[in-house]
């Protein structure tokens, strides 16, 4: 196959775009391509102190590589979850981020769990019910809430992750197969801050495949965990994914329109306001951030049961 | 095992399918049935494409590249 472009050796087929593009052009064109979705989905400028969430994936390492090549001001946040499982996850997972930092000179925050609370996610979720042997849901609501409490303290004015087209086209698909109108409302690549003080979240990569993204870093020479997290074995997300693949073979694109049909019928006005009065949100007594909770947040709830 | 002759092998994680040479990538990984969106391949450290035709002795080295959880 020939690149698109310049007719050199293409080094990836992209089916959805009915393009192929040698790596020159492919390293150009997702840097370009960022930019271009950036802007249009107005996510932020190049005044903006930018927090992104690296986890020593390609597809966070990747963002924050493609930000700083934009010159934007993006520091990296690792947030250490103490998951090990057999296969030093949380040590080699810092490592590539750290390394990273070090090799392009960037700043990493690094904030560990098990340090600041004297538990680690696993051990949490072996103690209480939530979740069962699986530390997933403990995982996302520490890793939000670490997120935002940093952006805020930092006073970051955003929060980037690196949410790819596959991940929002799976997480659509399983919200779409149970409907649940509450998080279809609120799946965007574009999450406004809130007064309550939710920082602003953006997901700059959330037009690329994954596949395209893993590409960008290998030829980027990126170097990043290619282990999966030990309990991501099984999820349903995973399994989402490979069916929207199989999808994918049989029909180029399907994902990506699956994903910005909805997101162009959000615009359109296919989701009524909903009847229900939005959650209010209030103040945590323990830790300020903003929570639907009436005292403490989830997060609260979670580690001051671990004290007991 | 003796090696056939015209043979190729494709390496995914720890598993190496040994494969027929002289057939597309594309058709190989069906065969195997191997998602093609599900991986990325390399030949002697360069990406190739799923139209690349498949030559004796080829060792192709697949990188998955769906994760989450």
């Amino acid at each position: 196959m020939k690149c698109g472009k310049c007719k050199d050796k293409a080094v990836i087929n992209m089916r959805q775009h009915n393009i192929g593009l040698c790596k020159m052009h492919f390293l150009a064109w997702i840097p370009e391509q960022t930019q271009r979705f950036i802007d249009k989905y107005s996510m932020f400028s190049t005044s903006d102190k930018i927090l992104v969430a690296v986890s020593g994936g390609k597809d966070s390492l990747a963002l924050w590589d493609i930000l700083s090549l934009l010159g934007y001001k993006a520091d990296g946040l690792y947030i250490g979850l103490g998951i090990d499982g057999d296969v030093n996850y949380a040590i080699e997972s810092l490592y590539y981020c750290q390394r990273f930092a070090k090799e392009h000179n960037l700043n990493l925050i690094t904030v560990d769990i098990e340090e600041e609370h004297g538990i680690s996610i696993p051990q949490i979720a072996k103690k209480i019910q939530r979740g069962k042997d699986k530390p997933c849901s403990i995982c996302g609501i520490t890793k939000r809430h670490t997120m935002n409490r940093i952006a805020r303290e930092q006073n970051y004015d955003v929060l980037a992750t690196g949410h790819n087209l596959d991940d929002e086209a799976a997480t659509l698909f399983g919200n779409t197969l149970h409907w649940q109108a509450q998080y279809l409302r609120r799946q965007n690549p574009v999450l406004a801050a809130s007064e309550s003080g939710l920082a602003r979240k953006v997901k700059p990569l959330f037009r690329f495949y994954e596949r395209e993204m893993a590409a960008y870093a290998l030829l980027r020479g990126i170097s990043y965990i290619y282990e999966e997290c030990p309990f991501s074995a099984g999820a349903k997300s995973l399994f989402h994914k490979q069916l929207l693949n199989q999808l994918e073979y049989e029909q180029p694109g399907a994902k990506l329109q699956f994903y910005l049909t909805f997101l162009n019928a959000k615009e359109t006005g296919i989701f009524t306001p909903s009847k229900q009065k939005p959650a209010e949100l209030n103040i945590c007594k323990s830790c300020g951030q903003p929570t639907s909770a009436p005292e403490l947040c989830s997060f609260c709830r979670i580690f001051d049961s671990m004290q007991k | 095992m003796k090696k056939k002759p015209f043979s190729a092998k494709i390496i995914l994680r720890k598993e190496v399918f040994e494969i027929r040479a002289g057939m597309d990538l594309r058709s190989a990984l069906q065969k195997l049935e191997i998602p093609s969106q599900s991986v990325l391949a390399t030949c002697n450290g360069v990406l190739i494409t799923d139209d690349e035709i498949i030559k004796p002795n080829d060792v192709i080295q697949l990188i998955a590249v769906i994760s989450g959880g």
